[in-house]
């Protein structure tokens, strides 16, 4: 596609701190080239900000090659905007046009709380991983990679369910604000391979405990968060974990 | 992990509402097979002993109480999830993900199990209500269903308001058949599209039958 420049209004969520009530402010970025990416545009409207002596816009981002999970922007009604199976910062601005007004919003949900503009706290995950996202592994040398036979197609779908980058997309698409696409990635990935069995039935239950306990709604189905996962993660890990904890609650003694 | 637990978390609640919506599949089989003896050509013959087995045998009557602690569990759960889910989000969105990510009847499972509930009281009104009354609510003389249905269906808004009460099922039904299985967890891809499909066909099924029944009535096809 050919290269162009654009005019672009941007109606951004601006908020002091978790405690203050936040607003949408306008602004206007000129000359944005479509070759560059979302974040990079924001970087422009910050160079203009901090030109103006104004609060530049915070945003989380790190790796900007779409594989860390650390951005987050809710743009024009979707979790990393309008592209298919991406995060915001591959979101290039050729997915927009000369003179468009682009809406962007935090990931809204009370177990991601606002730090501040667009950055939101998602240590709720970090903490449900702490809860049982491990395994037990021996020390001393590293047991040869292929020791333990382990069929293809299990291979596959535990990585496809590993693929999963923690970016909370699910959460801010979800109308009940579960994170149940997230967990069921962590609890399947595990669960998939005989790596995860001695820790199996404790594992589901302890990070289910622990995602209710951060505040995160429930799931009921509706497949918004497979819809938008920059990582494709499949539904159907939802109702492995779910099999996974019918299990563990009718079998286990404890 | 005690019971309580099990039943209480998240993931538990799911459960529950899953296992008392394919409870309460297996009762609309049953009542629309039964109600389809309407369509015997004989004048409700067949409909009334029916009915009578259901009304008068102890075996229905003892399964009657396990089908409502099934509907409340269903009614009130839903309900608290509903309200529980909603209240995760202080903040709303200005623009919504919309239609694009999902479709508009699995995010409106708690509205359209309020207007079934609704239409449930009208129709407990209509016909088990006054029947058990007449029994004094154990194995009495019973009232004729028949001539009853024939009574109420002569209203146009009546016969208007059992469809739309129908539609929401059909609705509700189209999310929560498929719904119901995958929390129970059935993941395995050929199922998924089967019961998918089996869903989807249940559903319009369940509504057709349903709603030709006030119709057939109002039209006086039987």
């Amino acid at each position: 596609m050919e290269h162009y420049n654009m005019n672009l209004n941007l109606k951004v969520w601006r908020q002091k701190n978790c405690k203050s009530k936040g607003e949408f402010k306008l602004y206007r970025v000129e000359n944005i080239s479509s070759e560059m990416s979302f974040l990079e545009m924001f970087d422009v409207l910050n160079e203009q900000l901090i030109r103006d002596g104004d609060d530049p816009i915070t945003f989380d981002h790190d790796c900007r090659e779409g594989i860390c999970g650390a951005c987050s922007m809710y743009i024009n009604g979707k979790p990393h905007g309008p592209w298919q199976a991406n995060t915001t910062c591959q979101l290039h601005m050729r997915a927009f046009n000369d003179g468009d007004t682009i809406v962007v919003e935090p990931w809204r949900a009370d177990a991601f709380p606002v730090i501040k503009d667009l950055m939101v706290d998602r240590s709720a995950f970090d903490r449900i991983i702490q809860a049982g996202g491990y395994i037990s592994v021996n020390t001393g040398n590293a047991v040869d990679g292929n020791a333990i036979p382990i069929p293809k197609d299990d291979a596959d779908a535990s990585f496809a369910a590993a693929m999963c980058i923690g970016c909370g997309a699910c959460v801010a698409a979800c109308k009940n604000s579960s994170a149940m696409l997230f967990l069921s990635a962590k609890v399947s990935h595990l669960a998939l391979l005989p790596q995860g069995a001695p820790e199996r039935k404790s594992r589901v239950m302890n990070m289910v405990a622990q995602m209710d306990k951060e505040g995160f709604g429930s799931c009921t189905n509706t497949g918004a968060c497979e819809a938008t996962c920059p990582k494709e993660i499949s539904i159907t890990n939802i109702a492995r974990l779910n099999k996974e904890y019918l299990g563990a609650g009718f079998t286990s003694d404890k | 992990m005690t019971w309580k637990q099990v039943f209480t978390s998240s993931v538990g609640k799911k459960l529950v509402m899953g296992f008392t919506g394919i409870f309460l599949i297996l009762f609309l089989i049953v009542h629309a097979g039964l109600n389809a003896c309407i369509w015997a050509g004989d004048n409700g013959e067949m409909f009334t002993k029916g009915a009578h087995f259901m009304g008068s045998n102890w075996v229905p009557r003892i399964l009657e109480v396990g089908l409502f602690a099934g509907l409340l569990l269903h009614i009130i759960q839903g309900l608290m999830l509903e309200f529980s889910n909603r209240s995760k989000r202080s903040v709303g969105y200005a623009v919504s993900y919309g239609n694009e990510g999902s479709k508009w009847y699995s995010r409106s499972m708690g509205l359209l199990g309020t207007l079934i509930l609704l239409f449930l009281i009208l129709h407990l009104y209509h016909f088990w209500l006054p029947n058990r009354a007449s029994q004094g609510f154990l194995l009495g003389e019973e009232i004729n269903l028949f001539e009853k249905m024939k009574l109420e269906f002569s209203e146009l808004w009546v016969v208007i308001v059992y469809v739309l009460g129908c539609l929401s099922l059909g609705y509700h039904l189209a999310h929560g058949f498929q719904s119901a299985f995958r929390t129970l967890g059935i993941h395995n891809k050929r199922y998924n599209t089967l019961l998918t499909s089996v869903g989807y066909a249940f559903s319009i099924i369940i509504t057709l039958l349903f709603a030709m029944m006030p119709v057939s009535f109002y039209m006086g096809w039987v």
